[in-house]
């Protein structure tokens, strides 16, 4: 199996080449100021259309975390154990992602602070984060 | 809708696997088994809903069950709702047949996972597949994660209820995994999606389960003196998924069971078993929490020290659940609850008037309650 890249549409080609250029997007409602991930065509919350998209700061906190050691598929028996995180930005918006230096999950807490960490993986770019703070390992 | 529909009969295979057989075949043999139960012909079904298979989804998929029954019903389907979709299914079965379209329904799954493809329950999550986001059990353990964190459980509190769901099944004939499995194991296992271990997870299991529903004064005209009364119902669904809820330890299913104990005219002090989707360990005490039936973060304490055994405070999941009894998904804890209520289960409770049963899927997205009662 080979790594499974995002399937990106219209609606989410702006999201994806946020990242490629260095920025975290995410989608506002001008009428009734919403702020979400993922792409969506309209506003979840009063359903207006044409959302306008937004460059995040980059900064957030961890609201919880597993630790994969089973590989599901072949291309991630390289990568147990890894950490899958949820981050929720400074704006709002949540979103899934991994935690590069976490050291598998074992540094993490609810509400760690984290910042925007992009890396390239078979081309793709991916919001990866990094804890601002690592735990004092002294 | 108190009392108003009954559960007239309960089918089922073994649970386990059954390497070669089709799963409408098996859906078969349960309804045989139901109508036998019951002692109905089959001829008196005019109502056939059946919960889409999770392995292999298809359209028209009720009629393809119901053509293999024989039976032209006036009310028929498939519901996908995940694992909570037989209940649903029980309660849409009751409120039909009240309103007339109908007069006796059945209500089966059937599914072959294990010996089949259980790549659904591995897939890739859509785009966030990237990061590594593959599994059903991952979602639960993103939920299993935040009630640690909130509350700061041991671990003993998700292994009560693993070896509980065990020990309840060992004894089951038709039961899936009949291996014991003692606290020090539980704790001892390896992690699968960290902070759940292995032992937290249910079976995949291959198996069918049936149940009739028909009025309860349909039963009394039949003779049928064993039905069991539907004495509430109720449902509710989160629609975020699980990254995207506000708070990961806070789920409909609270909203689900309010309006089963409205309907039923009783509350979580009142109920006597409980059969609870136990898919993984902390769906089970995030259930108990949101019923009612444990204060929050504090269901496992109450497994360890009131007690969940059949001779506990809260009898748990007496056919040995998801977890042991088969992975298939719900109609097992609702033939249980019945089988309780009608005074034959294998490990009976005595003086229990009520049961609760739960059903829920996706990652705690969708939730159906069901209270049973005794029969008048």
């Amino acid at each position: 199996m080979t790594f499974p890249a995002p399937v990106i549409s219209e609606v989410s080609r702006p999201y994806w080449e946020g990242l490629a250029d260095g920025l975290l997007k995410y989608q506002h409602c001008g009428s009734c100021d919403e702020r979400w991930l993922p792409a969506r065509s309209a506003c979840p919350v009063c359903l207006t259309p044409d959302p306008v998209w937004l460059t995040a700061s980059g900064t957030g906190h961890v609201v919880s975390w597993v630790v994969y050691h089973h590989a599901y598929t072949e291309y991630l028996k390289d990568k147990v154990p890894y950490d899958v995180t949820i981050v929720e930005l400074d704006e709002g918006p949540r979103l899934l992602t991994n935690i590069v230096n976490s050291h598998a999950g074992a540094d993490l807490l609810v509400g760690s602070k984290v910042g925007l960490a992009i890396e390239i993986e078979e081309g793709v770019a991916l919001a990866r984060f990094r804890l601002l703070q690592e735990r004092d390992e002294s | 809708m108190r009392g108003k529909a009954v559960i007239a009969g309960v089918g089922h295979t073994t649970y386990g696997k059954h390497p070669g057989r089709d799963r409408i075949d098996l859906i078969v043999e349960a309804v045989r088994n139901a109508v036998a139960d019951a002692g109905i012909e089959k001829a008196m079904i005019d109502g056939v809903l059946v919960k889409m298979a999770n392995s292999e989804p298809s359209i028209l998929y009720g009629q393809k069950v119901a053509e293999a029954l024989g039976i032209r019903p006036k009310v028929g389907g498939s519901l996908d709702q995940g694992g909570a979709a037989n209940i649903a299914l029980i309660s849409y079965a009751a409120m039909a047949i009240d309103a007339g379209l109908m007069e006796m329904a059945i209500v089966c799954y059937g599914d072959t996972p294990r010996t089949g493809s259980r790549a659904v329950f591995h897939r890739p999550r859509g785009d966030d597949a990237a990061y590594g986001w593959y599994s059903t059990a991952a979602g639960y353990a993103m939920i299993h994660q935040a009630y640690k964190q909130e509350f700061n459980p041991p671990d003993e509190h998700f292994g009560a209820i693993a070896v509980q769901c065990r020990q309840n099944a060992l004894d089951n004939p038709s039961a899936h995994l009949r291996v014991p499995l003692e606290m020090d194991e539980y704790l001892a296992g390896k992690y699968l999606v960290e902070p759940m271990r292995r032992d937290d997870c249910c079976l995949v299991s291959d198996g069918g389960a049936a149940v009739i529903v028909t009025s309860a004064k349909r039963a009394r005209e039949l003779g049928i003196d064993k039905a069991v009364p539907v004495l509430g119902f109720g449902q509710g669904q989160e629609s975020w998924d699980v990254h995207l809820r506000p708070k990961l330890t806070r789920t409909m299913a609270e909203t689900s069971a309010q309006i089963a104990f409205q309907m039923a005219g009783l509350g979580p002090d009142d109920i006597d078993i409980a059969q609870l989707y136990d898919c993984f360990t902390v769906t089970v005490l995030q259930t108990m929490e949101d019923y009612g039936l444990a204060p929050r973060g504090l269901a496992g304490a109450f497994a360890l020290t009131e007690g969940i055994s059949p001779d506990g405070k809260l009898p748990l999941n007496t056919s040995g659940g998801l977890l042991s009894e088969s992975g298939t998904p719900g109609l097992q804890l609702v033939i249980e609850g019945v089988r309780q209520m009608r005074g034959d289960a294998r490990l009976q409770i005595s003086n229990a008037d009520t049961c609760i049963v739960s059903n829920q899927g996706g990652s705690m997205h969708t939730h159906a309650t069901m209270i049973l009662g005794t029969a008048a």
